[in-house]
């Protein structure tokens, strides 16, 4: 009998007032019995929609239903048949606008909450098992896959799982990308993405850090060292400030440089040796779910007032309704309508060496409303004259998305991009040139881990059936 | 892990490490860099490439010990290896089908400028060398300057080698007896250049400069290192990982760079201090 609660089981969470000063991860998961709880309500519908709404197709009503019979390795083995990530998509998904916003439950009352068990099934997975998935016999293909971020893990891990031999190249000195540099700790705990990684290891994975494809190697040299095909996973590339006055102050980050210092480079920890601005007041410029991470990172670092400053209104803001709930109970302040027009830095006119000289302190911003849509059908917003303010802040972090990453374009003759610098593939993710694969940021510009992951697992697909034509 | 093949002190604060990084040795070019950590909870720092051997897959490194990361780097000891060396990162110095050239280095400066001044002795162009320090006991690279440089001029600014005076004095000198050059390549700190770029700006001469701002990740992602351009008289933010670090120097708003350089200063003092402090401890 189907369980017709019409709300989820709700998530268990750290308090906001708690977890806004530490960085361990926001919500514990699902227990047990929350999970076969919340498994009872999936009817295991007919068309099962939830599938179709996945960027990698996990078998959704299959693994509930191993949920229901107490197999939960059973439904873990059912998700890594389509995905590489399940513990990282359980958490960082946007199932909102994914699986659940096509689950028939939502049509009254909330979908099952889909996101939730995948988590419950990859955590109990990781806690009690160390099997690794099935790889197929070595078929003797070499594939080169550059950048380990979401797409280049999921298109290694799906050629392994084939037969083929596959290596990663990474830039930096650690594997993972944004999984590691950008989404912080208290969303996506770094031992998880490390449990993943190992797990891709396991299966033959060969994982190469500190090689910069484009610069140490070129997709070309990586042909001629026998590699047959080449994936490019390198993610987005160079944050896009705004050119207003006063960017270039001491206290003004990009978001990824930021959440880096923080992330990677654990500037969080009171040992690190990479530093980064504490407290005071901060001000992240942008609604995106990197936005949200930055300003709560802030937060957590020992900011006394955190605004996010937005140019448009709650209802257009791109991040996760859940990740802007968190924000908000977190006491973030929303200042919405609100464009900045200038920084203001700290001049002593009596002394040019004074040590806060060029230090942020304020930001001038206009307020906005929102005119005609534009041509995505976002409605504009448009300065209200003689609106300017300043706020006082101290640091400012902007966070208004990337350009892509110049170097592997312009080391590789043959591969193509459009305007925008995103690399130009089939819908199988096949670049302009021969036996060269993308996916991922590098392809869509900024955008989310799963979709890069269905990237990921599309163009393995692809190089798949390259070597069986 | 990365081995130190060779560790040579070449003054109190500045040392010379001859790395094993193959893949780097195999591409690096004068005026590009490296991103190193030392070891796994390191920060990651940048320094620009000294020399090669691709022969034999090493990368030289010339580094001035000035905070808690270069202190850690300095003990450690030949044999011994780094955790991370990844590159090379930046472009090249564009030094292609250059006859006269007048390179500027000032300090540590002069290890990076050393190798575009050897490139382009080998390639047959005409070396004016300038290269200045504070003091006598910072000299560094001085014969191998002279082994590739066809006019040479030593500056301290103390007098106590060489001739007393900052890098422009010679350059004021030959601009005003009618000396010109292609090109003229600086690389120190940034005052340094400041002032080379104004000493060079009458005469109309290119004038490169190669910037070191703070990085992190080094290969176009953060963002930490830009620094503003004012190209006809618009402002254009660039990357100096991925766009430099050489730059035109006339374009280089070099006062927003030396405040920029300057952001963590505070952090960076106690985090050396407190690296001394750790290894007097285990020397006791």
């Amino acid at each position: 009998m189907a369980n017709m609660n019409p709300k989820k089981n709700p998530m268990p969470s750290q308090a906001p007032e708690v977890r806004a000063h530490n960085f361990k991860e926001v919500a514990y998961g699902y227990s047990e019995e929350m999970a076969l709880d919340e498994a009872m309500r999936c009817l295991n519908c007919k068309n099962h929609p939830c599938v179709a709404g996945c960027p990698v197709n996990i078998h959704i009503p299959a693994f509930i239903e191993k949920i229901r019979e107490g197999d939960f390795e059973g439904a873990y083995k059912i998700i890594t048949k389509t995905s590489t990530l399940p513990a990282v998509c359980g958490r960082v998904c946007p199932q909102e606008s994914q699986c659940e916003s096509k689950c028939v439950r939502g049509l009254k009352g909330e979908p099952v909450g889909i996101g939730r068990l995948e988590r419950f099934v990859a955590d109990w997975h990781n806690a009690h098992s160390d099997e690794i998935p099935e790889t197929a016999e070595p078929n003797g293909h070499k594939v080169a896959v550059v950048g380990s971020g979401p797409s280049g893990l999921t298109c290694a891990g799906d050629l392994a799982k084939k037969g083929y031999s596959v290596t990663v190249f990474e830039a930096l000195h650690k594997a993972g990308g944004v999984l590691v540099y950008g989404i912080p700790e208290f969303r996506l705990p770094k031992t998880i993405v490390q449990k993943e990684i190992d797990t891709l290891k396991a299966m033959g994975v060969d994982i190469e850090t500190n090689m910069i494809i484009g610069k140490t190697l070129t997709v070309d040299e990586l042909f001629h060292m026998g590699y047959e095909a080449v994936f490019i996973g390198s993610g987005a590339g160079l944050p896009m400030f705004m050119g207003i006055p006063g960017e270039s102050c001491k206290g003004v980050y990009s978001a990824n440089e930021f959440l880096t210092r923080s992330n990677l480079m654990k500037a969080y920890k009171d040992d690190s040796a990479t530093p980064i601005m504490k407290g005071g007041k901060v001000a992240v410029v942008g609604g995106g779910n990197v936005a949200m991470d930055a300003a709560r990172t802030a937060l957590r670092l020992g900011a006394e007032k955190v605004y996010i400053v937005y140019r448009r209104s709650l209802e257009e803001l791109p991040a996760r309704k859940e990740e802007v709930e968190h924000a908000m109970e977190e006491g973030i302040e929303f200042r919405l309508l609100c464009n900045p027009l200038e920084i203001h830095g700290y001049k002593n006119p009596e002394d040019p060496r004074d040590p806060k000289n060029g230090f942020v302190t304020g930001m001038r911003c206009i307020k906005m409303e929102l005119g005609e849509p534009d041509e995505r059908g976002r409605r504009r917003p448009v300065p209200v004259e003689g609106s300017e303010f300043d706020i006082d802040v101290d640091c400012v972090i902007i966070s208004i998305g990337t350009s892509p990453n110049p170097l592997i374009k312009s080391t590789t003759a043959g591969l193509e991009t459009n305007k925008r610098g995103g690399i130009i593939v089939t819908e199988n993710g096949e670049t302009t040139k021969a036996n060269v694969f993308a996916g991922g940021d590098a392809v869509t510009g900024a955008a989310t881990v799963i979709s890069a992951m269905g990237a990921g697992k599309i163009a393995a697909k692809a190089i798949d059936e390259s070597f069986n034509k | 892990m990365y081995r130190i093949v060779k560790k040579e002190s070449l003054n109190s604060t500045v040392t010379l490490m001859k790395i094993e990084a193959p893949f780097v040795a195999a591409k690096a070019q004068p005026g590009q860099f490296i991103i190193l950590r030392v070891d796994d909870e390191g920060e990651r720092i940048p320094l620009t490439i000294a020399g090669y051997d691709r022969e034999e897959g090493t990368v030289t490194i010339i580094f001035q010990i000035v905070g808690a990361t270069t202190e850690a780097l300095n003990h450690k000891n030949e044999g011994e290896y780094i955790c991370d060396f990844a590159g090379p990162l930046g472009t090249a110095t564009e030094i292609d089908g250059l006859k006269n050239v007048c390179i500027v280095g000032g300090g540590v400066g002069c290890a990076i400028a050393y190798p575009i001044a050897k490139k382009l002795h080998e390639m047959g162009c005409r070396v004016t060398s300038v290269i200045g320090f504070r003091t006598k006991d910072l000299v560094i690279l001085e014969d191998e300057f002279k082994a590739v440089s066809d006019e040479l001029f030593v500056m301290t600014d103390d007098g106590s080698y060489g001739t007393q005076g900052n890098v422009c004095a010679p350059l004021n000198d030959m601009f005003s007896q009618g000396k010109t050059f292609d090109k003229v390549i600086t690389i120190g700190p940034l005052i340094m250049m400041k002032f080379v770029v104004g000493a060079v700006k009458p005469t109309g001469i290119p004038c490169v400069v190669s910037m070191n701002p703070i990085m992190i990740d080094g290969t176009g992602m953060c963002g930490g290192c830009r620094l503003t351009l004012n190209q006809d008289g618009k402002k254009v933010v660039k990357f100096a990982c991925v766009d430099g670090p050489d730059f035109n120097g006339y374009e280089v708003d070099f006062d927003e760079a030396m405040s920029r350089g300057t952001m963590y200063r505070g952090f960076e003092r106690q985090a050396h201090e407190a690296t001394c402090n750790l290894f007097k401890k285990e020397a006791e």
